[in-house]
């Protein structure tokens, strides 16, 4: 797969039906493998467009609370890295839907760099997104990944100056993740109003798609994000909905009664993009 | 070696800053911040009176004659941060930061405290200075350390229990960090020890040098020349880089780091970073870290909740690695004994986390020759370990007793 194959494709795709992208998060083992495959495929069918897959770290010090207790869980159910690989390799024999990583990097560090990134991308993994790897101390994962052929996501929070903002962007590949709050992962009650302002800005210094996540949960939020961003990331929501249903209903039919109702949303959203397509 | 870290914050292949996006601007601001007040005349005069008026430094450097007569071997001198105000070398830190979170115009002030120690001096600092606090502590150290929730509570701060993963230290961090995330515009995270993204590591060090500094002109007036052995014990180490670092270029002073071996190192019942931790990146810093063969954290156990953490700061890993220092593990069981044994021999109480530097004092001692000089730090001291030591004894405590 070319650097960035999936990703671009897939952005370029969306862009010719003027669509926002929907990404959902969720935790890899959360509650089990097995269930999660079969959640990579269920969102796909209703309706999301790339998928982020949490890699469990015992201390997830960016996270809020249900996304802490889904990675608890995802420990629980044995999901490490080289199970987190076997999984995306089954899943590339069932789909093509671009697969991020994101977690925290001690365990990337100890598989080793290089050698996580040759075996992700053997694997079918497009993407990494480290929390706590800013770009000044990446360039160990940053070598690797390029050689390999994985997009290296960076996030971009409100507190982020627009200079540091271009240098993060030059460094970038994929696209950028605007970290909608001041705060850890989670759901919000409303989207700020400063978010669709600030993405405009970020459109001034690099030609990547952007996506905005932390603290969307709702269809309404989703809908209101992707009238002026090209992806939506979606995650402790689907977290609770796992968490609720796992004792008694049908996490995988929930979770994805959630991402159909996102994207439904999305997709009637009147959006308001002016940025150049993707090259 | 002295000169450490570089301008990113990296000690040797240790340090760095490893956090969230929305942080690194934090970080960044709070490193200009302190390059500018420490060479400004006026922070430098200020945080020299507070530190001689309310914290009360110089602290003694005092010569432990019984102990050394009942060892039996090189001479024993304590340096006694214990008799800081707030009972610990905590202060010196917590009083440092806090000028600077004043300096920098931030109202609110947030830490995460083990054995409580650092939380009480934070909660002081704040109140002195008139700031909010808030002092984020795993739920098992908030039974343990009842006596410093209670103190920190009569100080103004709110006491924040974490019951996320070990429900300790390393968890107290976690959730100050995701605080400081969310509200990191107006409010200094007041980091306990010399550990962290950068600048925290070589801020905390900074201030905890007066120890060092101190002990050097005490130790040359007293004895007239340097020691042979420098003594602390070592989670964080704040108090252990405070002590040594004035002596890193020293090369005929050894340097003994003192880690917390639990119920022993044969399972993982300990806090031993230096010895039985390998490289990592946790709680923004690269360092040695206890950690499983898939890089996931290991919960730690140590008597003192001080100790209870598992990681290390980066410049003791990179003075570890280098060779210069050197380290030693001691159990609960040992700490316990060297608590008792400073009682009954010098009439003073000290923490359980510096009873480990003090068990390791009495197992060297007696194989040095008489004229060699040890110096101990004395952390801080015992109150706080009232009901873990009487447990450790068979004793109980009861209220009103």
């Amino acid at each position: 797969m070319p650097h960035g194959g999936r990703i671009a494709r897939k952005f370029l795709e969306l862009r010719a039906r003027n669509e926002a992208a929907l990404i959902p998060f969720i935790v890899a083992g959360d509650p089990d493998i097995a269930t999660t495959r079969r959640l990579v495929l269920e969102l796909e069918a209703r309706g999301a467009d790339l998928i982020e897959l949490g890699v469990p770290f015992s201390d997830p010090m960016a996270d809020g609370p249900a996304n802490q207790r889904a990675i608890a869980r995802g420990l629980e159910a044995g999901a490490s890295l080289p199970a987190i690989l076997s999984l995306v390799s089954e899943l590339r024999q069932a789909t093509q839907i671009p697969l991020i990583l994101f977690g925290y990097f001690n365990p990337y560090l100890h598989y080793g760099c290089e050698r996580f990134c040759r075996d992700a991308a053997i694997a079918g993994v497009d993407a990494i997104l480290v929390i706590d790897l800013p770009p000044e101390e990446s360039a160990e994962l940053l070598k690797p990944a390029r050689a390999n052929g994985l997009d290296l996501i960076y996030l971009l929070a409100p507190t982020t100056p627009l200079e540091r903002s271009r240098r993060i962007a030059r460094s970038a590949s994929g696209f950028l993740y605007y970290v909608s709050v001041t705060g850890v992962t989670g759901v919000r009650s409303e989207v700020g109003s400063d978010v669709e302002s600030k993405v405009r800005e970020l459109r001034t210094v690099s030609d990547l798609p952007i996506g905005v996540g932390f603290g969307i949960s709702t269809p309404q939020q989703a809908a209101k994000v992707a009238n002026f961003a090209d992806a939506v990331v979606v995650g402790s929501a689907i977290s609770t909905l796992i968490e609720q249903q796992m004792a008694s209903g049908d996490a995988v039919a929930a979770a994805g009664g959630l991402v159909g109702s996102l994207k439904d949303a999305m997709r009637a959203a009147h959006r308001t993009i002016t940025a150049p397509a993707v090259s | 070696m002295q000169n450490q870290p570089d301008s990113r914050g990296h000690f040797g292949e240790f340090g760095g800053r490893y956090v969230a996006e929305t942080l690194m601007p934090a970080l960044l601001e709070l490193a200009q911040a302190y390059q500018q007040a420490r060479r400004d005349p006026k922070f430098r005069s200020e945080l020299e009176k507070y530190s001689r008026e309310y914290v009360g430094r110089p602290t003694p450097l005092f010569f432990a004659a019984n102990l050394t007569a009942k060892l039996g071997g090189a001479k024993i001198y304590l340096k006694r941060e214990d008799l800081c105000h707030t009972g610990a070398h905590k202060a010196n830190n917590a009083l440092g930061q806090a000028l600077l979170a004043v300096r920098m115009g931030k109202e609110r002030i947030i830490a995460e405290t083990g054995a409580g120690q650092h939380g009480v001096a934070a909660a002081t600092m704040a109140a002195l200075f008139r700031r909010q606090c808030e002092v984020f502590m795993g739920a098992i150290d908030v039974e343990r350390q009842a006596l410093n929730v209670f103190r920190m509570k009569l100080l103004g701060a709110k006491v924040q229990p974490v019951d996320s993963g070990s429900r300790s230290l390393k968890d107290a961090m976690s959730e100050a960090l995701r605080d400081w995330t969310a509200s990191v515009r107006n409010s200094y995270y007041l980091i306990g020890s010399a550990a962290g993204p950068h600048p925290y590591p070589m801020i905390v060090r900074d201030f905890q040098t007066v120890i060092g500094k101190e002990t050097r002109r005490q130790i040359v007036k007293l004895e007239g020349r340097l020691p042979d052995v420098l003594i602390a014990c070592v989670n964080g180490g704040s108090n252990a880089i405070g002590l040594m670092h004035p002596f890193v270029q020293d090369r005929d002073v050894r340097m003994y780091f003192v880690e917390a071996g639990g119920l022993g190192l044969n399972g993982w019942q300990h806090a031993a970073t230096l010895t039985a931790g390998h490289p990592g990146v946790l709680h923004g810093n690269r360092t040695l870290l206890l950690q499983d063969e898939l890089g996931q954290i290991r919960e730690t156990h140590s008597v003192a909740a001080g100790l209870d953490y598992p990681g290390v700061g980066p410049e003791l890993a990179y003075l570890k690695e280098s060779g210069r220092a050197e380290y030693a593990v001691v159990t609960d069981a040992e700490a316990v004994a060297a608590f008792q044994l400073l009682c009954g021999t010098e009439g003073i109480i000290p923490a359980l986390e510096s009873s480990h530097a003090i068990a390791h004092a009495a197992r060297l001692a007696p194989t040095l020759p008489k004229e060699r000089i040890i110096i101990v730090n004395l952390s801080g001291r015992g109150d706080k370990d009232m009901n873990t030591v009487a447990r450790a004894c068979g004793v109980t405590l009861r209220e009103g007793a």
